[in-house]
């Protein structure tokens, strides 16, 4: 080997080389969206492995793809039929090329392999120290119960960030399918059976996802948002989760609402609903609402808390926005969905 | 009652005409001289190879009624915690399953009739198959009623619907069965005998029967006897 | 004592039998597998039509997030029926055309094994495909248990549990109405339809070659329908079972899938995918097969590494049982079972990735004429290697956490299936229409087919990749403002509206062609197999004199030696063998006996979806009266059948062209 330094044709190669896996890099990074619900972008250390993983593969796949198109567009032209062609070698095979693209794919595979097996059993159990919460999954919400706290919260999932949380997960009716793209991938919510899913998130913010197994009717209503904060921040929403609702003052549209869920002009919202302080009602078939306020998102996660009228317009009519909703449509007056959300927004 | 194509070519000595249907090869079915074959006739290939999917039919059956057959159903909604299990008259169904594998038998017994030309013979042993087959199916309707009688339907639990789903389709064969051998003897009284070209049907009856009576030892092994 | 055997049967029939080979009532009669090819591929596409308008529906509702074009309950509907449709009505079927007509012309026989079985293959599935429609017109949806009804459009009462009908959504409690009877018994019948063809092909192949046609002289698309013969064998059964499951589930109070009362969901899953996954490769199998004859007659080589693409084709096909719950791994089945599929996953890719470096190889150093056939099929090995690369992504189990049930799984399948299976299918259809007709189809409108496919093709699901990693789940009636979803969906939907003009300028030129375009003449392709030694459109009897074989690519070695460095030389009594074979072919020596029509098999197919009609309603008056009324079709139908004789009397026929 020459010593000194490289000769142009190197430097030409190794160039093209380094410009080409960029391009592979930049191209494959364009597909992330920044998306809310995007999972090229990672923000939990399961999905950031996940995706590590999964880079690798692609890339490996594109090149495959490079060569195997390079390679057909190449015969195509190279091997066209032009005047004063002669007949083709009727070749019939060649045996070493047959054992050559056999092994090679082989080995590439075995390659993935490792780091796949390795990667399932890592993440289809949690560790000893996981936060667990249960996901109750019905048409078309999430439910959330606390184990290590008397929290039942729906729709939105608060967990503290930098910590494995655990989810326990069931189905009350037909089986959903629980996704939150940057922490993780997804997990069946089975009826009679419990499945696990880990999460974990490195950094606080709001994390979309979504049901992913078709579940009927509204199952593209059926969403699911998971709000991160510090574990300090966590245990202070814990305490706050954990006390029951404070009754109304008195004389106030909030105490006109609260009367009117508790059963007043016939209205029946506290047979499906629970919140704690307020009525007691157990196995409730509608969400818990208990701390409602202090979610951001409601109705399947698909109604913004914060956006102004929504509350209004769900009273108003559920099947409409939701349908198939189990929660009818009950003619409500506007007097009475007024009184209704000026409550349901006390509920903090 | 094949309807192969068959082909009269240009040095077949036999002429156009080819009365029992056999393209001019005399006795052989699945012919040799002018094209590739197994040497199994199309039908009798084709029963074999029906059968062979038959197979994967009863496994999936089996396998069902495998898995839900040990499960513990206390607390579960709309159950009925009555398992086959604990109904079983094993002497009983002992009884109807040697019926049936007596009709295997007597099945045996009518091809080999048929094939030294006893025509009579044939239709006595088809007749006894039918009528065995029967006695079997008159077992099953009699235990079914006695299982429902002491409270377990198709709908009272996993366990029992699988039950009743694998021995009901098994069942179901024997029916079309007994049909068929029933049919192979009314064709054959009304025509004083069966032909050589039906007397490979009554193979093929045979083939489907011996399966149908295999199945049942399977079944009988799996469900009934083994804990 | 003993009778002698000269006992003849007795003809007993109810109808006069019917004789003619020509006219509409020939067709409804036939157990020619040529018409009977020509029955499935028209029908066939007429369904292809309607899934690829269930499709546009759909696209237009997903064009812009939030939007209102379709409700839930259509768009539900819409998608089950597209998925259905395509899958058991339009790619199966169309396969089926494909092997009916070609099958017994490649290996040199005159008909398949059992004709009239042939028919009542057809007929099964032309009036299951009808009954299955019906539920457009007589089906009901309703909520689940505790729900509250709403009014529903027609077009939204047709089944909606997806194609793959997940329990317990798709039982009693969740599905209340008939739409999901509809579906899992029409399902059942089109099963029944495809398990007893397989019977057929695979009696046929084995024994009605050429003489001379050893397994391993049989080109590859025998093979490739012999091993989806076997594939439909052993994984039809399983559905069949999987589906009286479901139909008892819901109409006679079975507890299968009753999670409440201890049944298990999950199983139908299992038992489900064990057929899907083969069932995966029933779809591919025939287009690899044909794709395998095209490139070798158009590269003027022969293909490369035949044995390995036979093996790797019936490794395929075997290991295709393996691989089912590759479907599953977020099921929460037992990590042992995930890392098990994956691994079994990844080597499926082998024999995958074998056949398409030997197409690669055959294309190599051959002397390539891109016309329409040969396009298609280069498309074919393109598309395809991105789907199965996708596929390979979908085995490395904890991605695939990610990638299931996203569109990133509807980018892989449509990858194989649109850009694999039917992008082959096309090249076929254009390939054999000179066999078909006799004539040739328009060259630069194929070639305009080609081009606007691949672009509307690829506009419609490239994206889709990326849609589904950003994060657009799977059968999703709407899709979030927020989820920043709505540019690429656009381009989506702008793509399938493409692929309709392609397919548009398709039908122009097959309907145009197959009357008015220029005669093709004997083996206008220079070709390698026993089907181009016949004139098209191809005769009554098929081979006018049974051909009798030496080597693969038989026809080829007659027409062509080889000189020193192996490259082809064209014999000098080439020109005369052709002349000679459409002689022979036009004007046989000898008479031939065909399979005589028959009534019993048309019988049949309508008698199976009556009962099924009779099973839906039986809890109303006609209902058991409807299902006896089937059966005793069903049963008469089988006993005229097994009584009618074998041939008419006067049945000596000439060549009839067909």
């Amino acid at each position: 080997m020459r010593r000194g330094s490289p000769n142009p044709a190197t430097k030409r190669a190794v160039t093209a080389r380094l410009v080409f896996t960029a391009a592979l890099v930049l191209a494959v990074s364009a597909c992330s969206n920044g998306g809310p619900l995007d999972s090229l972008d990672p923000r939990g250390p399961i999905a950031e492995d996940i995706d590590g993983l999964f880079k690798l593969t692609l890339y490996i796949a594109t090149g495959v793809f490079i060569f195997v198109q390079a390679a057909i567009l190449i015969a195509a032209v190279a091997f066209r039929d032009r005047p004063g062609r002669q007949e083709p070698k009727q070749i019939h095979g060649n045996a070493k090329l047959e054992v050559i693209w056999t092994v090679i794919p082989v080995l590439i595979l075995a390659a993935i392999a490792v780091p796949t097996v390795e990667r399932v059993f890592k993440y289809t159990e949690c560790s000893p120290d996981a936060m667990v919460v249960d996901v109750i999954g019905h048409q078309w919400w999430f439910e959330y119960q606390y184990t290590d706290y008397d929290i039942i919260t729906a729709n939105t999932l608060v967990i503290p960030t930098d910590t494995e949380i655990c989810l326990h997960m069931t189905s009350d009716d037909v089986i959903h399918n629980y996704w939150i793209p940057k922490l993780n991938g997804k997990r069946y919510l089975v009826p009679g059976q419990e499945t696990l899913l880990l999460l974990e998130a490195s950094e606080p913010g709001e994390y979309w996802g979504h049901c992913a197994e078709f579940c009927g009717l509204s199952h593209a209503l059926m969403r699911a948002r998971v709000d991160a904060m510090p574990m300090a921040d966590f245990v202070a929403w814990a305490e706050e989760q954990e006390a029951p609702a404070l009754p109304a003052p008195e004389n106030t549209l909030q105490a006109e609402g609260e009367a009117l869920f508790l059963g007043g002009e016939g209205l029946t919202c506290a047979t499906c609903h629970n919140v704690d302080g307020i009525n007691a009602l157990g196995n409730p078939i509608g969400p818990d609402l208990t701390h409602f306020a202090s979610r951001s998102a409601f109705a399947g996660a698909t109604m913004e808390f914060a956006e102004e009228g929504e509350i209004e317009r769900w009273l108003a009519n559920p099947p409409e926005i939701k349908p198939g909703s189990f929660m009818n449509n009950f003619e409500l007056t506007q007097a009475q969905i007024d009184a209704l959300a000026a409550w349901l927004r006390s509920l903090e | 009652m094949a309807d192969i194509a068959h082909v009269d070519g240009p040095t077949d000595e036999d002429g156009p005409v080819d009365d029992n249907h056999d393209n001019g090869h005399g006795d052989e079915h699945g012919g040799h001289g002018d094209h590739e074959s197994t040497g199994t006739d199309n039908r009798k290939l084709g029963m074999w190879v029906f059968l062979s999917s038959e197979f994967m039919f009863f496994g999936a059956l089996i396998s069902n009624y495998l898995l839900f057959k040990g499960r513990d159903f206390t607390g579960f909604d709309r159950i009925t915690l009555i398992y086959p299990i604990e109904l079983y008259d094993i002497p009983f169904t002992s009884i109807s399953s040697f019926v049936l594998l007596m009709s295997s038998l007597t099945m045996v017994l009518a091809h080999d009739a048929l094939a030294s030309g006893d025509q009579n013979r044939t239709r006595v042993w088809l007749a006894a198959t039918g009528m065995l087959g029967m006695v079997f199916v008159g077992g099953q309707f009699f235990e079914f009623s006695e299982f429902i009688h002491e409270g377990m339907t198709i709908s009272s639990n996993p366990a029992a619907s699988a039950f009743y789903m694998l021995t009901g389709f098994h069942g179901a064969h024997v029916f079309i069965g007994i049909l068929m051998l029933l049919s192979l003897w009314g064709i054959s009284r009304r025509q004083g005998g069966l032909t050589e070209d039906q007397g490979l049907n009554l193979e093929l009856v045979g083939l489907y029967w011996h399966f149908v009576d295999i199945i049942w030892i399977v079944i009988f092994t799996i469900v009934y006897l083994i804990p | 004592m003993a009778t002698t055997t000269d006992a003849r049967p007795v003809a007993r029939t109810i109808f006069r039998r019917p004789a003619g080979h020509t006219g509409f009532w020939s067709w409804i009669t036939t157990t020619d597998h040529k018409k009977i090819g020509i029955m499935y591929g028209y029908t066939a596409f007429v369904f292809f039509i309607l899934g690829g308008l269930e499709a546009l529906v759909l696209r237009i509702q997903l064009a812009v997030p939030e939007n209102t074009f379709l409700s839930a309950a259509e768009y539900n509907a819409m998608f089950t029926m597209h998925g259905t449709t395509m899958i058991f009505l339009f790619v199966m079927p169309v396969s089926a055309a494909f092997f009916n007509y070609l099958l017994p012309l490649m290996i040199g026989a005159r008909d398949v094994a059992f004709p009239r079985m042939n028919a009542v293959s057809f007929w099964i599935f032309f009036f299951g495909g009808v009954f299955l429609y019906t539920s457009f017109i007589f089906g009901t949806t309703g909520p689940p248990e505790g729900g509250f009804a709403a009014e529903v459009s027609r077009l939204g009462t047709a089944p909606n549990g997806g194609w793959f009908g997940y329990a317990p959504n798709s039982g009693a409690q969740f599905s209340t109405g008939t739409v999901l009877d509809y579906w899992s018994l029409g399902l059942q019948i089109l099963g029944l339809a495809s398990l007893i063809s397989s019977v057929n092909f695979i009696v046929t192949v084995f024994n009605m070659r050429a003489k001379g046609m050893s397994l391993l002289r049989m080109p590859v698309f025998v093979w490739m329908t012999t091993v989806v013969a076997f594939l439909l064998l052993f994984s039809i059964p399983i559905i069949a079972v999987a589906l009286f499951m479901i139909t008892f589930d819901r109409q006679f109070g079975t507890l299968f899938f009753d999670a409440a009362a201890g049944g298990d969901p999950v199983l139908w899953q299992h038992l489900f995918w064990l057929f899907g996954h083969p069932e995966v490769y029933i779809l591919i199998l025939p287009a690899m097969g044909i794709v395998s004859e095209v490139l070798p007659t158009f590269s003027r080589k022969p293909l490369f590494g035949y044995p390995a693409v036979v093996f790797a084709g019936a490794a395929i096909g075997f290991m295709g049982f393996g691989v089912w719950a590759h479907h599953m791994f977020s099921s929460g089945v037992t990590p042992i079972t995930q890392a098990a599929f994956g691994l079994s996953t990844m080597a499926i890719a082998i024999p995958t990735g074998i056949k398409i470096f030997n197409w690669l190889g055959t294309m190599w150093g051959g002397r390539i004429t891109l016309n329409t056939p040969m396009l298609f099929s280069i498309g074919f090995v393109a598309m395809f290697v991105i789907g199965g690369l996708s596929g390979v992504t979908h085995a490395v189990v904890p991605a695939d956490w990610q990638q299931t049930d996203t569109y990133y799984i509807v980018a892989h399948f449509h990858y194989v299936l649109f850009g694999g299976a039917i992008f082959g299918l096309f090249s076929g259809l254009y390939y054999w229409f000179p066999l078909l007709t006799g004539r040739m189809y328009n060259e630069t409108l194929g070639k305009i087919h080609f081009w606007i496919l691949m672009l509307g093709f690829n506009m419609t699901f490239a994206p889709m990749h990326w849609l589904g990693l950003n994060g657009m789940v799977r059968r999703t009636w709407v899709y979030a403002n927020e989820a920043e979803l709505a540019q690429w969906n656009m381009v989506v939907t702008v793509g399938a509206f493409i692929i309709a003009v392609g397919v548009a300028v398709f039908m122009a030129n097959w309907m145009y062609s197959k009357r008015n375009g220029p005669k093709a003449g004997m083996d206008p392709w220079d070709a390698r197999t026993l089907e181009w030694t016949i004139p098209g459109p191809t005769p009554n009897y098929n081979f006018g004199v049974n051909p009798v074989v030496t080597s693969l690519d038989d026809f080829w070695h007659k027409k062509y030696s080889e000189d020193s460095e192996g490259r082809p030389v064209r014999r000098p009594e080439a020109d005369t063998l052709l002349a000679e074979l459409e002689e022979t072919g036009l004007n046989p020596p000898a008479p031939i006996h065909l399979p005589a029509p028959s009534y019993y098999p048309f019988m049949v197919g309508v008698a199976i979806p009556i009962m099924g009609y009779g099973v839906i309603y039986k809890d109303q008056a006609f209902g058991i009266p409807l299902a006896l009324v089937g059966m005793l079709i069903l049963v008469g139908s089988f006993a005229g059948w097994g009584v009618e004789p074998l041939e008419l009397d006067e049945d000596h026929e000439e060549g009839d062209h067909a």
